[in-house]
């Protein structure tokens, strides 16, 4: 799925990285627990998450994620879009819920991990 | 090669500058992709623990032709028993922590799955000292 079709789908707004919209990931991961993120093996992959911090910008990086949306309306501050544009991340920022989000990208057939 | 860095206990705002540092220059040095998602990945978490339990550290990284030897070495509050800290799902992290999307009991287990050798010393009162070694 293109990411301009994620940030379709989720009504959500670019906050970093709006000339990389045409990239594609195929599969999509929701969570609030970094531990878990940094445990996957998998990196062509979307995280979907509500912590919005420094440390979720870290996780993505170190894990090779390079897109998040945040959700529930939360948005990034300027010192986690300012790493996030060092490391060439995605932002999108969703007025959705986690669930809703995670529900709608499923059925737009962006895979599960597991 | 040698790098050095220093973790301040409690700034979660600086945890994980350590291993971007350590990221660039893995990448420069043309290391496989992979490879380094596990080196980093282990030494994000012992940075995180350091921040989360400690109240101070320092990162010592050599790199040499086939390996990386990565010390990360706190002043804090050690850890009683190392073997119970390696079980997934035990943890002591306070709720700030936990907020910051960590504390889960995961980190001590998931360095262990990144790297080819963890080493795990720690005097109960003075601090712990984190030894992982990958292969290139």
């Amino acid at each position: 799925m293109k990411l301009k079709e994620i940030a379709a789908v989720l009504n959500a707004t670019t906050s970093c990285g709006a000339d990389k919209l045409e990239e594609e990931v195929e599969m999509g991961y929701s969570s609030d627990l970094m531990s878990d993120v940094l445990t996957l093996d998998t990196d062509n992959l979307i995280l979907i998450t509500g912590l919005v911090n420094v440390q979720a910008i870290r996780t993505a990086e170190m894990a090779d994620i390079r897109a998040i949306v945040f959700v529930r309306n939360k948005k990034a501050n300027e010192q986690m879009l300012e790493l996030a544009n060092e490391n060439g991340l995605v932002i999108l920022e969703s007025p959705y819920s986690l669930f809703k989000s995670s529900g709608l990208l499923f059925q737009a057939g962006l895979k599960p991990i597991y | 090669m040698k790098l050095f860095f220093s973790i301040q206990g409690g700034d979660f705002t600086r945890a994980g500058h350590p291993s971007s540092e350590v990221k660039k220059v893995l990448k420069q040095l043309d290391i496989d992709g992979k490879t380094i998602k596990n080196i980093v990945i282990a030494l994000y978490e012992a940075e995180v623990n350091v921040v989360a339990h400690a109240w101070r550290g320092t990162v010592s990284v050599e790199i040499d032709e086939n390996k990386i030897i990565i010390v990360v070495e706190d002043e804090g509050p050690g850890i009683p028993d190392i073997e119970q800290a390696m079980q997934a799902g035990f943890s002591t992290a306070s709720k700030k922590v936990r907020e910051m999307g960590f504390g889960a009991g995961m980190g001590l287990p998931n360095m262990k799955k990144n790297t080819d050798e963890l080493i795990i010393e720690s005097e109960v009162g003075k601090g712990t000292k984190v030894k992982m070694i990958n292969c290139f």
